[in-house]
């Protein structure tokens, strides 16, 4: 399929538009492969990607029950950003906005990156000087940051409510400039198109129901299309990682599934070009391109797999995007929605070989998985390919409970519900 | 979601906190083996369906429950007060 470009664009509307072809094939299933990927979701389509691209691996399926991108990667918040504390999280989260900022012209795919920078309010002395400490974190590892006083607060947020008489006064906040939003769903097909290109195989309405054994080994997936045999099979199905496993004979993990909503309200001309976050409670939120304000909050904070969420979890986003911006408080809610998130015991995802001969497993991304779509599927592959993690994703061992070697950011102990 | 405290009565939701699965019972405090302690401390089965889970009615009573609720539909199918030495009483 011919490159995208503004000459084909021209060209097309010369045309009529006639000329387009689907952004992937529609294959059959081959009865075997060198890798399937169970999940077809951003980080299952960006590892069958960088299996093809950095590894020459492109013998792969990829099996999706639904159809490629119905899951998180199409339903959430669409912020991007590196601003972590710890040393395990922040050079995966950096190697993966750097993937970011040549996304687009890596999968000649247009996934609208737009590094508006992401703001974290602080609203306590003690706040000011945790978040400082984040931020020259950040800095000695190599990311941007800078903190922001209640002045220039102001004048890149017009809206913002900065009285002293608020009830979590505003003291500053620390600023990641290459933080920013990005087209969810273009960054699922973008990756779709470009290990489509490159002779991947995307299994569209094909559900995993087994595993294929081959004594202690997994040997492959048994789904509604038939089986699939398979060198080494990568399980990559974020809030379903509990269920999926089950099926392999995996009872327990240190994952628990909770429902995080989403929220976006009627568009609106220009009000907020950058994303902010509320410090005295949970919120983050942005203006998409087409005007609508794009928010959300805390999880619900109870086991649950039913995609959707409980009202006092909307009536404590909403109260708190009223706090901030008060002139929000008479627009109205267009949509809201609720997805599964994989809650690990310490706030930190999974990429790692194993638990059984010839798998592979990536989940716990608890509900910051979008970011890490680059990173998390070029560090999968990796895994995938040498049968060892990446220095990258070393930390991220699913053993490391076991061991001690927790990467716990908010320090909040074994509670998924509150991470 | 609306949960019936067996002290109070039905309830909604923003009055419970949430602590989580209740089918996991604490390893002996003398026991240093460390599989006993991860199992307790990190491994959950996180099932879809039947779950039995603590709550506590912070903003009423403040008793803590054992509640027994499918993660699927939300539907909530038995609510007990959760076993303590002092009471005594026994799980749903």
């Amino acid at each position: 399929m011919a490159e995208y470009s503004a000459w084909q664009v021209l060209k097309n509307a010369w045309r009529g538009n006639t000329g387009w072809k689907p952004a992937w094939r529609k294959p059959d299933p081959k009865p075997d492969y060198d890798v399937v990927i169970i999940g077809g979701g951003g980080h299952g389509l960006s590892t069958a990607y960088y299996l093809a691209k950095n590894h020459g691996i492109a013998n792969v399926a990829v099996c999706e029950k639904g159809w490629l991108g119905s899951g998180n990667i199409g339903r959430n918040t669409t912020i991007v950003r590196s601003n972590y504390l710890l040393q395990g999280n922040t050079p995966f989260y950096e190697h993966s906005m750097k993937l970011w900022e040549n996304l687009s012209h890596e999968l000649n795919f247009n996934v609208m990156f737009s590094q508006r920078g992401i703001i974290n309010l602080c609203h306590t002395p003690a706040q000011m000087d945790d978040t400082a400490r984040r931020g020259n974190a950040m800095r000695l590892m190599g990311v941007d940051a800078r903190m922001l006083t209640p002045e220039e607060l102001g004048r890149r947020m017009p809206g913002l409510d900065l009285s002293p008489n608020a009830r979590f006064p505003i003291l500053g906040g620390l600023e990641q400039p290459r933080a920013g939003t990005a087209r969810h769903d273009a960054v699922a097909w973008g990756y779709a198109r470009a290990a489509d290109r490159r002779g991947v195989d995307l299994l569209e309405n094909c559900e995993v129901i087994g595993f294929l054994r081959d004594g202690d080994r997994i040997a492959g997936v048994r789904t509604t299309r038939g089986e699939i045999r398979a060198k080494k099979v990568a399980v990559c199905v974020a809030g379903s990682t509990g269920a999926g496993m089950k099926l392999a004979g995996i009872d327990r993990l240190p994952i628990e599934s909770h429902v995080l909503q989403a929220f976006v309200s009627e568009s609106l001309k220009p009000l907020l070009d950058t994303v902010v976050t509320f410090g005295a409670g949970h919120l983050y939120i942005s203006q998409s391109d087409k005007g609508g304000l794009v928010f959300g909050g805390d999880i619900d904070g109870y086991n649950t797999y039913a995609q959707r969420g409980n009202l006092p979890i909307v009536e404590d986003v909403m109260a708190e995007a009223v706090t901030l911006f008060p002139a929000a408080a008479k627009v109205r809610l267009l949509r809201s929605w609720g997805g599964i998130m994989d809650m690990s015991m310490d706030g930190s995802p999974i990429i790692a070989t194993g638990p059984l001969p010839g798998m592979y497993l990536n989940c716990g991304w608890c509900y910051g998985g979008f970011k890490a779509t680059p990173a998390s599927g070029w560090c999968f592959a990796h895994t995938i390919a040498k049968d060892e993690p990446h220095p990258l994703n070393e930390a991220y061992s699913l053993d490391r409970f076991h061991r001690g070697y927790v990467i716990d950011e908010k320090g909040q102990g074994a509670t998924p519900w509150k991470h | 979601m609306r949960i019936t405290c067996p002290h109070c009565g039905p309830r909604d939701l923003v009055e419970f906190s949430y602590h989580g699965d209740a089918t996991l019972t604490r390893p002996d405090s003398a026991s240093t083996d460390q599989d006993v302690w991860n199992a307790y401390v990190y491994d959950r089965a996180n099932p879809a369906g039947e779950h039995r889970e603590f709550w506590q009615h912070s903003g009423g009573c403040r008793k803590h429950l054992v509640v027994t609720r499918n993660t699927l539909t939300h539907a909530i199918s038995g609510v007990d007060f959760a076993p303590g030495k002092r009471t005594g009483r026994k799980r749903s």
